[in-house]
């Protein structure tokens, strides 16, 4: 049949050479003869990588055991992973040093938490912000005298005894939600037109950004009692809280007036025309186009910051790594430093991939309605 | 209505506005023209300030334009703009673009300023595009809902800051129609266009500017057949030449 029969119409891609899986493969791992010997080799490094994780984690590793000792001796030929550890030390990693009677107040604080927090993800005629900042301010008061204790019966729990996830979850929390609203009002001072507001922004913001957080904590424990009067103490984790939050707020700051600069003039403009004033502006205009804009530097920043939480171990307070290496310490289970770390990174993923995935969907969600 | 007194504009060593006197009455319709770079947005945005002016005065509706916030405020509410491009909020739908200001500016209610909303969209003819976002509509359309946006807040003045500029050429009607109506409804304009035949159709006079100048102020007939001044003429010759 001739060619010139077939109507220019009725033409399609080639599909399955050039999309699918093999010409992909085709196309980027075995483009060349050298390519080609890259790829082999390296799939098969690869696979031995994985085989001998897979034996190590799964294969032969023992999961019921009372010690270390219990743990050699069920081994079988070849060493494997220790998990008994984690089925052992698990509350230690969850609660730290939180008395173990008193943990369900954490695990009652938490599921309070998730309730309350419910009706911001189902669609329910609520005015979601007024609930949102009721919540804010109301939580944290609520959970911290569950927490600390000391009232209404509960046994006081000193907060040097707070650790592990919890610890991580309280200073990732309080970071998070003070960090937010104080890095958008210091990307707005940075922008003002008012120079003692502007100046005092980019003031706290170069400073703060220009120190090591570490830095920062051990500032804050070490030198502020020496400037506060005799007597005066602060507590250690407020502390610690004070300067995490203000050390991300800085970091908030700037990803935020990169969505602020973002914003074409003209919308500055159409809000004025309408007689809108410079907060109405900011709060129903300008920032909520902005933020959008900037959800993965956001989400960035609180992911760093839930990490950084591991730094309070400087001042003296064992958060989830912190614990991880208290647990190192135990006769018990004395040279099980791969497990132990193993477990404490594998908490820390789980939380920071969670936010990742979180604001993935929101960005779809939230792109969904003004496609341009 | 509006009365521009020996206003001057400066921006940094560049005299954008020289002398500007200007006095439009209730009901007016004025279309300004003149080359680009001649100061006649920047004049137009004065008025409602969002350019500041220098030297003179600007009364808008027996309120002056200073630097006192609550007369910009006063003078915002009462004046409606249009711009080139548009500006609609893209994070909102049609009809909270059209019912924000009402609620957040003049405190009506959710319902009657939906109500509203609603009236001035079946004005403007796309009252089936309430629920969409701006960037789901055509260039006309935005403009028409920009104008709607405007007309929500009930101005006693409109602003049009060439409105039809940033259209595609079969757009400019849909919105030149919407423009010509509200004219016969007797509301004070002020256009800056290059629209020659809505000039010629609405204005009650023409303000030609260049280089920072009112350069002429005459009525439609006069000044298409009968420019006074060699700039004027040239300008025209340049803009009917096509």
């Amino acid at each position: 049949m001739a060619t010139g029969e077939i109507s220019a119409a009725s033409l399609r891609p080639p599909v399955a050479e050039r999309l699918g899986v093999v010409g992909w493969m085709r196309r980027n791992l075995f483009n060349s003869p050298f390519d080609s010997v890259l790829t082999v080799i390296l799939a098969l490094f690869l696979a031995w990588a994985l085989v001998q994780l897979f034996e190590w984690a799964v294969l032969n590793a023992v999961w019921r055991a009372e010690s270390k000792q219990e743990c050699e001796a069920a081994f079988r030929g070849e060493r494997g992973a220790c998990w008994a550890l984690l089925r052992a030390r698990f509350g230690q990693y969850v609660y730290g040093l939180y008395p173990v009677e008193e943990r369900w107040r954490i695990d009652l604080a938490f599921v309070l938490l998730i309730v309350a927090m419910a009706p911001l993800f189902l669609r329910i005629g609520i005015n979601k912000l007024l609930y949102a900042l009721g919540l804010i301010l109301v939580y944290p008061i609520l959970a911290y005298t569950l927490f600390l204790g000391g009232r209404f019966g509960l046994a006081l729990v000193e907060t040097s005894k707070w650790g592990g996830l919890f610890l991580t979850l309280v200073i990732a929390g309080v970071g998070i939600t003070a960090s937010l609203p104080l890095g958008i009002l210091l990307a707005l001072g940075r922008r003002s037109r008012l120079p003692v507001v502007k100046a005092l922004s980019v003031a706290f913001i170069e400073l703060v950004r220009g120190v090591p957080l570490v830095t920062v904590l051990f500032m804050a424990s070490v030198m502020l009692p020496l400037f506060l009067p005799e007597g005066v103490t602060f507590d250690k984790l407020l502390r610690a809280l004070v300067g995490v939050s203000l050390f991300s707020a800085a970091y908030m700051a700037e990803v935020v007036r990169g969505g602020l600069q973002a914003i074409p003039k003209g919308q500055y403009e159409a809000a004025a025309a309408l007689g809108l004033g410079y907060w109405k502006m900011m709060g129903l205009i300008v920032l909520p186009q902005a933020l959008r804009l900037v959800i993965p530097g956001i989400v960035n920043t609180f992911i760093g910051l839930f990490k950084d939480t591991s730094l309070v171990l400087i001042v003296g307070l064992y958060d989830l790594l912190g614990m991880a290496q208290l647990i190192i310490k135990d006769p018990q289970w004395l040279g099980l430093a791969t497990e132990t770390y193993l477990i404490a990174a594998a908490g820390f993923w789980i939380f920071c991939f969670g936010m990742s995935r979180y604001s993935m969907a929101l960005e779809r969600r939230l792109a969904r309605g003004h496609r341009r | 209505m509006i009365r521009l007194e020996d206003v001057h504009k400066w921006y940094g060593e560049f005299h954008v506005l020289k002398a500007i006197n200007l006095e439009v009455e209730k009901g007016q319709k004025v279309v300004v023209c003149g080359p680009s770079g001649s100061g006649k947005s920047t004049m137009i945005r004065c008025i409602n300030r969002l350019e500041e002016h220098q030297r003179g005065r600007i009364v808008v509706d027996g309120i002056e334009l200073t630097s006192d916030v609550k007369n910009v405020d006063a003078i915002r509410r009462e004046v409606g703009m249009v711009f080139q491009h548009f500006n609609l909020f893209p994070h909102l739908t049609v009809l909270e673009n059209l019912t924000l200001a009402p609620i957040w500016v003049r405190r009506i209610p959710r319902k009657e300023a939906e109500e509203t909303a609603m009236f001035f969209l079946e004005r403007v003819k796309i009252p089936e595009q309430a629920h969409k976002y701006p960037g789901q509509l055509s260039g006309g359309q935005q403009q028409r809902v920009a104008i709607a946006r405007a007309l929500c807040m009930k101005p006693k003045i409109m602003l049009f800051d060439e409105p039809t500029s940033a259209l595609d050429p079969e757009m400019v009607k849909e919105v030149l129609d919407v423009m010509i109506e509200l004219a016969d409804e007797g509301m004070t304009m002020i256009v800056v266009t290059h629209e020659m035949g809505f000039a010629k159709s609405v204005a009650d006079f023409v303000v030609f500017m260049d280089k920072g100048e009112i350069v002429e102020v005459a009525p439609p007939e006069e000044f298409f057949t009968n420019p006074k001044s060699d700039r004027t003429r040239l300008f025209l010759s340049q803009i009917l030449a096509h």
